[in-house]
């Protein structure tokens, strides 16, 4: 298991290497030179020569490559082209708000969903399961973008119930800050919620009909430990694989939800940067992404491993 | 059942499903095709005077900022959704099926190397990946149909690959390798027509996933540009217009879950019409 773990930690390691030279190599292949990107279309020769000495910009390619690397290395991002401003902080700062967002999402998604699975397996082909496919099927069908515009429609113009989007600092008063979170969140949990429900009900309905729910029964359990005690905990285990998976996804349905809810967060960076070919600033933020997504990943097939008996053993064994 | 000479067996009834989604792809399929010559008006004509009308008789969904009608412009965009949902998941056949099949076929160290390659490809949450593709070049759709297929090109790498394992311990591949037939031969003429229902079956869902991605990108300013009419790109347009004009953003997205659940109920209604094991499940 630890060895497991080692491994697919370097994997990760030498991918966020690949993608470190991905990122750098288009820096050089981008039409344009950066020091006339940086002055401005009027600059003159000289000018444009001084900054590229400054910036090391006429040294071979694996020398500026291997400084951009290390100054990465040690949590140097660079500066920002457009905000001129260290991309450290703002990083950081952004990262923190996605998180709090991603986490709350997360959390819905888990708990709402794990809980539409099982009643929609408990009340198979009525109509409140009928309800919940229909639910989970306009989940997938229909873009982030689009439930986002929808929400703001509703809930911002029609009802006047929550602000149409921004953020607001917590220290401005909790109010403010949480009404300003539950549209990006409430959007992220409904494009997601889908698998899990899904995964849930189908895992459920293959417990109940095995033999050990059928013993709880004629034990004569209360159908509501039969349910939890008993069914769910084992029916559980795909649907937490899912969950763990849901984490890099939502670190992806982060760009266009902050989009459209003008939530200033790491998404909204990523798209921010493209936008203005702000080319440190992609390079810093797709990295951290990628990072996050690769992480999530592991730690789900982790915790997959960790829970399942069969894999668990059979690693144990060889 | 039709009276007359008894039948080998119960004619099968057509899936709901099936029929409610092949008319849905079919009405979009024909507003793709017919759009031009149905449409009230030219989808990038501007009425100044009827700025952000209301939807009424003449303009049925409603007008835009400069005044184009709004209905026009989502059936104009039917044809670039359509085109991207279908080009793109083209792009990913045409790459995942080569790679699948060399990578199931030759094994070995090209294997292991295209799989990896695949991994890292999978690595990168879809957006982003498209997003990193498109963030060094000016946007425009071809390359966004081409992003948004190479996003998806493992999935059908590993689908492509699996059948192709199943299908090389066949005893007729053993035969046709028997027969000294070329490795050429064996692959495109031996096993990739066996190979299909399940890689038509991945390739259908894909389309769908194409098109939100496609869309997802056009919102994001990467994609089809002004004045297209793509429909990820009319609703990121609405957003600025939504205190005024909420048929701005509502027709186009409307449409669009309506073409993707559309695509879905098929694809759903095709594999249950065609699996025999979901057949005689009683399904």
């Amino acid at each position: 298991m630890i060895l497991y773990t080692l491994r697919r930690l370097a994997l990760i390691v030498l991918l966020l290497w690949v993608m470190s030279v991905l990122l750098f190599a288009i820096t050089q292949v981008l039409p344009g030179n950066v020091a006339r990107m940086i002055l401005g279309q009027f600059a003159t020769a000289d000018a444009i020569e001084a900054v590229e000495t400054r910036l090391g910009l006429k040294d071979p390619l694996v020398v500026q490559y291997g400084r951009w690397f290390s100054h990465i290395l040690r949590g140097d991002f660079g500066q920002s082209l457009i905000m001129e401003r260290p991309i450290g902080p703002v990083l950081a700062e952004a990262l923190g708000r996605s998180a709090v967002l991603a986490a709350l999402s997360f959390v819905l998604v888990a708990s709402v969903g794990i809980l539409l699975g099982v009643i929609a397996a408990v009340r198979k082909n009525r109509p409140v399961d009928h309800a919940v496919s229909v639910f989970s099927y306009l989940g997938i069908s229909v873009p982030e973008f689009f439930w986002g515009i929808a929400f703001i429609l509703v809930f911002a113009r029609w009802l006047g119930w929550l602000p149409s989007g921004g953020y607001s600092p917590m220290g401005e008063g909790f109010g403010n800050w949480f009404a300003r979170l539950i549209g990006p969140a409430l959007t992220l949990t409904f494009t997601l919620i889908a698998h899990v429900s899904r995964l849930t009900r189908s895992s459920m309905l293959e417990t109940l009909r095995s033999r050990y729910v059928l013993a709880a029964r004629a034990k004569g359990l209360p159908e509501r430990v039969i349910l939890f005690r008993h069914a769910l905990r084992n029916a559980l285990l795909p649907t937490i694989t899912v969950l763990a998976i849901d984490v890099g996804w939502l670190f992806g349905g982060i760009v266009v939800v902050e989009t459209v809810f003008a939530f200033p967060g790491l998404g909204r960076l990523v798209a921010f940067a493209i936008e203005r070919r702000d080319l440190p600033l992609i390079q810093a933020t797709l990295l951290v992404i990628t990072a996050i997504y690769c992480l999530a990943n592991l730690a789900a097939d982790l915790l997959y491993a960790a829970l399942n008996p069969r894999i668990r053993y059979a690693r144990r064994t060889s | 059942m039709p009276a007359g000479p008894p039948e080998p067996r119960p004619r099968r009834r057509l899936p709901g499903n099936l029929v409610t989604g092949a008319a849905i792809v079919l009405a979009v399929a024909l507003a793709a095709l017919l759009g031009p010559w149905v449409a009230p008006f030219p989808y990038d004509e501007f009425h100044i005077r009827d700025r952000l009308k209301a939807p009424d008789a003449v303009y049925w969904f409603g007008t835009d900022e400069y005044g184009r009608d709004v209905f026009s412009r989502v059936l104009a965009g039917s044809r670039i959704s359509l085109f991207m949902g279908v080009a793109a998941t083209a792009v990913s056949l045409v790459c995942g099926v080569a790679l699948g099949l060399a990578a199931g076929f030759f094994r070995g160290r090209i294997d292991e190397w295209l799989m990896r390659l695949m991994d890292l490809l999978m690595s990168f949450p879809p957006v982003i990946l498209g997003l990193l593709i498109l963030a060094v070049t000016p946007p425009s759709l071809w390359k966004t149909v081409l992003a948004v297929g190479i996003v998806y090109i493992p999935a059908i790498v590993r689908v492509t690959r699996s059948v192709t394992l199943e299908l090389v311990q066949e005893e007729f591949i053993l035969a046709a390798r028997a027969r000294g037939e070329s490795a050429g031969y064996i692959l495109f003429r031996e096993i990739l027509p066996n190979a299909w229902p399940p890689i038509i079956v991945e390739a259908s869902l894909r389309v769908t996933f194409a098109i939100l991605l496609g869309a997802a990108l056009s919102f994001l300013g990467m994609g089809a540009q002004p004045p297209s009419s793509d429909w990820g790109l009319m609703i990121s347009e609405a957003r600025s217009y939504l205190d005024q004009a909420w048929w701005m953003a509502v027709f186009p997205g409307l449409v669009m879950c309506l073409t993707v659940v559309g695509i879905n109920l098929l694809g759903d209604g095709l594999r249950e019409w065609l699996d025999p094991r979901l057949r005689h499940g009683g399904a």
